[in-house]
This record gives structure tokens, C-alpha cells and sequence, in this order.
């Protein structure tokens, strides 16, 4: 499938802007907990955050498939910005018709265990409950959550982090990642509302995952860039290292990894609104196991590659490793999601195992 | 970025491709007594089955015996026929690789002679490649040709000849003899012949696989004559030819879907409701096969394309051998057995068939070590 001309210049342009803005130092900065403003109000001023939403919410009606090929941008200079959150943020509030922001928003919960109720009080709401490790919580304009109400899933949007008692937390890659709990808040009527069509906590789990896979994707990309880079300056023995076969064995690993980690990720892309949400739990658990894989053994050969230096905080591979370990993990590991591509393919059975491969595959085309 | 990054597009299967699918389905359901577990069969009958459906060279031109089919159905076909066992050999080397080197390189003559028996399951090809010390170093052949009136003289031997036993022709590699000049250019000389396997001086003897198997032949060529007719392409280009030819080898889904019948017995073995390490075992290895099978129908999209995927094809295999190398090991984990051969258990016999056989893997086609070299020029590397 030819990529269009509309997506290859905004990818172009993607890759310009992050280039240009997430460099190490902005990097360097965030991770201290200083929010990447800057950076922020250059890729809102795009417009991508919210482009996915219909005109009429102030959308582009852009195709996921374009955004999420951002996100892998996005990954490749390890943008420390909660792109993906505001996107998944708008499209479940939007749903719900819930007044989004224009500033950075995030989205839960985003772990399986966590509960999350509203309940009718007087002319509004009250939430209570839990959402652990929420991405850039503490720094977002507003929250989304999506909660157990009386009539099934109701969308929640909070001003900031609402009236949540907020437990900082960080991952590795010292990205925000902050629990919320509720204790009877009280929220206005228009706080909340009835989730639209195909949004639900199962959806947004799995468009979490997708979206960290594809962002892995794109960090593979740059570990491995920088390692053939590296290899190809650094002079042992008289030679650049890139001319021992040792050293070219573990470097061509590594690019089949990255491959297949960009082509997994493309298949959970391929399925979002095409099939139905067990087969699309399917596709985007493919993606997450198979980039999760690839992520453990494409980070150490990186580093095996760049010898101590690439151990460095000065030096720039552990921006894009510390991430992948970290992401890895989130919306679910890699070993949980494979036992989930492992259920369903035996529940489907044995005998039906090839047609169901085929058919999933196919019907995303 | 500066490094090259090898390209898998995401590619649509055409209507053709998925009508193709339902063709082969009910193709396989009336031969379903002649499908097999991994056991390479050689089965003429199934081949010229095949070839009556116009599924040998389908993507052939029509006046070499072809369908002018497009590379995506063909796809289909071959990984539905992998996917169920089914016995290729008879016509499978010359359908992939014998038959496209032939329409790239060969004669008029040569390609109105040898393709559209070969679409038609009547000719069986074998690849006279590798030589007892010539084995990755393919350049390093020690098998000469000498220019005589009205053609060659070669004389020499051929190892690890899969089927030669039972095929009608080999493609054979080798090189025109220096005359005893120092060869600067490891590559000079190299030529291609299309050998009648039935020419006097020709002599195939079997090497037994450590499964006790007749696979593989030695063969020894004492003064066998070959006439100009059957020179392939020219005198010199035997390394360019026979590169494009492994393109064509490696491209094709047959490097990840061998073992498939394996994995669909472990699905069985684990249930409908297994536990989470077993699903989570099984899973890893179905996200490996879906990302092989995504990245090998992108392949097809550039042999579509007229795209050359020498580098590509290169990362699949290599991938597609650790993952069916890895089959086994997880099955021994998973479902503990005493492997047996001729076990009246499926599984029992499919572990260890599939054990045995896990080390050819990653040999034939390109050594797991060449293809990496590969990826790594694909890289800049070298």
C-alpha cells in the first residue's frame, strides 16, 4: 500500500519539528519534571493532538492510521510530551462530548486492576476510586477517565487532576506517571457523560498498547541508528569496530528486530475500525508482544554495540533505551498480551488456527 | 536518519489474491490423504495436479507456459500449501527459482523448452550449488567447464543436491577453466549450465540425513558434455545470476511456515482454556509468525513492483529460522515427551521430526552467518 502524499508530508513535517524541538537538551530538562512547553505548543500549533476528532469538535478528521505513524515520530526523538494521552484523551471525551482542552490532556485508567465509579448526586456526580500511574497527570490541562457509572462506562472530565489526592510517581524514562484517587469529588453535570460508539476502557486499553508499541517502534529505530552510527566511528584495533563480523552479526539482529517491530506495530494500526474488538484485541496484542520482544533484544545488543559510552548519561541511546524499558511495560507487558493472543487462538481451537491468522490479517487489508 | 532501514511496507491483499485463498482451500480438501508433516515430499502426480490448475509458474508469461498471475495470489497459494503439509518438491525449486532464472537469463529457446514443462509439473529441477569444499564460499567452486566444438566439457562435483535423485535437470554452477592463469576476481568464469541429470558421465549417490533420510546427493560429473543450447545466459555471469536466483529462493514464505502443523498441535494440546504461561508461550510465538507472515506478503509486494528485495528477504529468513528453530524448544517446555520417530502420537513424532530437523533451518538457503552478512552490506557495513 503506497503511503499517500498527504501522510508523507506530514510525517516530513512531524520529523522536522521534533528534530528541531526534542532535542537532548529539551529531553534533559523534562526529565528533571520541568514540562516541555515549548516543545508542547509547537506540535499542538499542528494541530495533532486533536486532529482525529470530527470538525464539528474542532478535529481534522484525520486518519488514525496517519496519527499513529506520528507517534512512532514522536518515539524516534523521545518527545517528552503526552502526545498520545491528549490524542486518546480527545477521542474519549469527545465521544462523550465532554469540553476537551487545548492544552495537554491525559487519558485512564490505564492499568487493568484499577477502579474507577461515578454516581448521581443532586444535579451532578460524585467519583471515587482509583487510577494508578497516569501519564503527565501533574501536568496536564485535564484529565479523562473513563468510570463505572449507573448506565455502564461513563466518560469524566477533570480540570487538571480534579479533585484527586495525586501520588506523584515517575517511570525510568523520568516521565510523569501519577495516581489519582478519589474520595467522593464532586462534579459538575456536564463532567460527565455517556461514552460513544466504540469507546470503551477495553478500547482505550488497547489503543494504549498499540499506541506504546508504535512509540517503541520508533525509539528501535533510533537505538539502532545511533548503533550503526557509533560503530561505523569508533576506531579499535586499528579499524572502525562496523568492520568486525562480531560486531556486523549483532548489528544485522538488530535491524531485523527493528524491522519486524515497525511491521508489528503496522498490523495493530491496520486493524483500529476495521475489525471487531475481539479480533482487534488479537492485532494490537500481535504488536505489543512482538515490539515488547523485539525491545529486549534490540536494546542490549544496542548497548553491547556502544560499549561503556552508551552507558553515559551524557550520550544520547539511553533517551530512546530508558524509554523502550519503560514503555515496554506499560498498557500492558509484553508477556501479559501474548497470553492474550495465546487464549484467543486456542479458544479458537486448533483446526481453526490457520483461518483465523489469515482471516485477521486479511480483513485488516 | 542516516542509517538505511529495510522497507516492509504494509500491503492489501487483492479480491484475486482471497478468491485464490477458497481455490486452494477445496484444492487441499481433495488431496487432504497426500498432506504431510515437514517430510519434503517428492509426489509427480500432485505436481502435475498442480500444474493442470495452472498453479506452477503462475506468474509466468503466458507464452512460457504461465498465468500471468500476479505475485500476491501466488503468496496465497504457497503459504496455503505450506501451511497444510503439502508435497511441493516435485516441482517446488523450478516453480521458484529454476523457472524465473531461466525466463531472466535463458534463450527463447531454452525458455519455450524448459518453462512450460515446468508449469506443467512434468520437469523437476535440483540446484548444483554447493561442493564438498565450497559450501558458504560458494564463489570458491572447484567444478570446471572447458569450451569444446559444439559446447562444454565439465568435469567436478556437487554436495547437499537435494532430489537429485528424482529430478530431471539441475541448474549447475560453476566456472570455465583458466587455462592455469592466477584468477584475480574470485567471481570471474562463473557460468550456469542447464545439466540433463540422465547425461553419461553424471553419477548421483546419496547422503542420508541424520533422520536416516534420502534428501541429499552427492554428484560426480567425469567429462560431461553439455551443448551450447544449454549454456545459461553467458559465459562469466554464473555470480550475478545466481545471486538474483537466492533472491528468488529466500523470498518465498517457505522459511517460517515448515513447522506450522506443530504449532497447531501445541494449540491443541494446550486447550481452549490454557493457563497464562502456556497461552502467553504460545502467543509470543503466533505474534512471530503474524509479523512474518505481514513482512513476507510485503516482499511479494515488491516482487510485484519489480523491486528487488535481496535485503529484505534476508531479515525474514533469518527471523523466520529462529522462529521455527524456537518451536520445538517451546513444545519440549510446554508439553514434556520422550521424542519418537514413528510415535502413533502426532505430537509424539512431531517433536521429533521437527528437533531433527531444526539445525537445517538455518544452513540451507544461506547460512544464518551469510544472511546477516548480507543484512549487514544492506546496512553499509561492509
Amino acid at each position: 500500500m503506497a503511503m499517500r502524499d498527504e501522510t508523507r508530508m506530514l510525517l516530513e513535517s512531524m520529523n522536522r519539528l521534533f528534530e528541531d524541538k526534542s532535542t537532548k537538551q529539551v529531553i534533559d530538562r523534562a526529565e528533571t519534571g520541568v514540562f516541555a512547553d515549548d516543545l508542547w505548543r509547537a506540535v499542538a500549533e499542528t494541530g495533532v493532538p486533536l486532529a482525529a476528532l470530527p470538525e464539528s469538535a474542532g478535529g481534522a478528521d484525520a486518519e488514525w492510521s496517519d496519527l499513529f505513524a506520528v507517534l512512532r515520530v514522536a518515539g524516534r526523538f523521545s518527545a517528552p510530551i503526552p502526545l498520545a494521552e491528549t490524542m486518546l484523551a480527545g477521542w474519549v471525551g469527545a465521544s462523550a462530548g465532554l469540553e476537551l482542552s487545548d492544552g495537554p490532556m491525559t487519558v485512564g485508567p490505564v492499568r487493568g486492576g484499577d477502579q474507577l465509579s461515578v454516581a448521581r448526586d443532586g444535579n451532578g456526580w460524585v467519583l471515587s476510586g482509583k487510577a494508578s500511574r497516569v501519564p503527565y497527570a501533574s501536568h496536564v490541562a485535564k484529565t479523562i477517565l473513563i468510570a463505572d457509572g449507573p448506565d455502564g462506562e461513563m466518560a469524566v472530565a477533570l480540570e487538571g487532576t480534579g479533585g484527586a489526592e495525586v501520588t506523584l510517581g515517575k517511570n525510568i524514562a523520568n516521565e510523569a506517571r501519577d495516581t489519582l484517587a478519589f474520595t467522593r469529588v464532586r462534579l459538575d453535570a456536564d463532567a460527565v457523560g455517556p461514552l460513544g460508539q466504540g469507546v470503551s476502557r477495553g478500547a482505550l486499553y488497547r489503543r494504549g498498547a498499540l499506541a506504546r508499541a508504535t512509540m517503541m517502534s520508533g525509539a528501535l529505530e533510533r537505538a539502532m541508528d545511533l548503533a550503526v552510527g557509533y560503530a561505523q566511528e569508533r576506531v579499535q584495533f586499528g579499524r572502525p569496530i562496523s568492520k568486525f563480523q562480531a560486531v556486523q552479526q549483532n548489528l544485522a539482529v538488530l535491524a531485523g528486530q527493528t524491522a519486524a517491530a515497525v511491521a508489528a506495530a503496522n498490523l495493530g494500526i491496520q486493524a483500529l475500525g476495521k475489525v471487531d474488538a475481539e479480533r482487534e484485541l488479537f492485532l494490537i496484542g500481535v504488536a505489543k508482544t512482538r515490539v515488547g520482544e523485539a525491545a529486549t533484544l534490540a536494546c542490549e545488543i544496542a548497548h553491547q554495540v556502544h560499549g561503556a559510552i552508551g552507558f553515559t548519561k551524557e550520550y544520547a541511546l539511553q533517551l530512546s533505551t530508558r524509554r523502550l524499558w519503560s514503555w515496554r511495560e506499560e498498557f500492558g507487558s509484553d508477556p501479559e498480551w501474548a497470553a492474550r493472543v495465546g487464549s484467543y487462538a486456542c479458544a479458537n481451537g486448533a483446526d481453526g488456527l490457520w483461518e483465523m491468522l489469515t482471516a485477521a490479517q486479511t480483513a485488516i487489508a | 536518519m542516516a542509517t538505511p532501514m529495510f522497507r516492509f511496507d504494509p500491503v492489501e491483499l487483492p479480491p484475486e489474491a482471497l478468491k485464490m485463498r477458497a481455490e486452494v482451500r477445496e484444492f487441499i480438501k481433495e488431496h487432504e490423504h497426500l498432506m504431510g508433516f515437514s517430510k519434503s515430499e517428492f509426489n509427480r502426480d500432485f505436481s502435475r495436479a498442480m500444474g493442470k490448475r495452472g498453479w506452477i509458474g503462475m506468474t509466468w508469461p503466458k507464452r512460457y507456459g504461465g498465468q500471468e498471475r500476479t505475485a500476491f495470489e501466488r503468496f496465497v497459494l504457497i503459504e496455503e500449501m505450506l501451511a497444510a503439509g503439502a508435497p511441493l518438491s516435485a516441482h517446488y525449486t523450478g516453480d521458484r527459482q529454476s523457472g524465473p532464472n531461466i525466463l531472466r537469463f535463458g534463450t527463447e529457446e531454452q525458455k519455450m523448452f524448459f518453462c512450460p514443462q515446468i508449469a506443467a509439473g512434468d520437469l523437476s529441477f535440483c540446484i548444483g550449488m554447493s561442493e564438498p569444499n565450497s559450501g558458504s564460499d560458494v564463489a570458491g567452486t572447484r567444478t570446471r567447464a572447458v569450451k569444446v566444438d559444439g559446447g562444454y566439457r565439465i568435469n567436478g562435483s556437487k554436495l547437499w543436491t537435494s532430489n537429485a535423485h528424482r529430478a530431471d535437470y539441475c541448474i549447475l554452477f560453476c566456472k570455465m577453466a583458466s587455462d592455469g592463469k592466477e584468477e584475480t576476481d574470485r567471481h570471474a568464469g562463473a557460468t550456469q549450465f542447464l545439466l540433463d541429470l540422465k547425461t553419461p558421465g553424471v553419477e548421483i549417490r546419496p547422503v542420508l540425513n541424520l533422520l536416516g533420510e534420502h534428501h541429499f546427493n552427492e554428484i560426480f560429473l567425469t567429462d560431461v558434455f553439455v551443448p551450447d543450447n544449454r549454456l545459461l545466459g553467458k559465459e562469466g555471469n554464473g555470480w550475478n545470476q545466481l545471486t538474483s536466483e537466492l533472491s528468488f529462493e529466500r523470498s518465498a514464505p517457505d522459511r517460517f511456515l515448515v513447522l506450522f502443523q506443530m504449532l497447531r498441535e501445541m494449540v491443541r494440546m494446550a486447550g481452549p482454556t490454557p493457563d497464562k504461561a502456556t497461552a502467553a508461550a504460545l502467543g509470543k510465538l503466533i505474534a512471530q509468525l503474524a509479523t512474518l507472515r505481514s513482512m513476507s506478503l510485503s516482499i511479494a509486494g515488491m516482487l510485484q513492483d519489480g523491486y528487488d528485495p535481496n535485503n529484505e528477504s534476508a531479515v525474514v529468513k533469518d527471523l523466520g529460522t529462529r522462529y521455527e528453530q524456537d518451536i520445538p524448544v517451546v513444545a519440549r517446555q510446554l508439553f514434556p515427551t520422550e521424542p519418537e520417530l514413528e510415535a502413533i502420537d502426532t505430537y509424539v513424532s512431531m517433536i521429533a521430526r521437527s528437533t531433527m530437523n531444526a539445525p537445517r533451518f538455518s544452513i540451507q538457503g544461506g547460512t544464518r552467518e551469510i544472511l546477516r552478512g548480507i543484512i549487514a552490506r544492506g546496512l553499509g557495513l561492509r
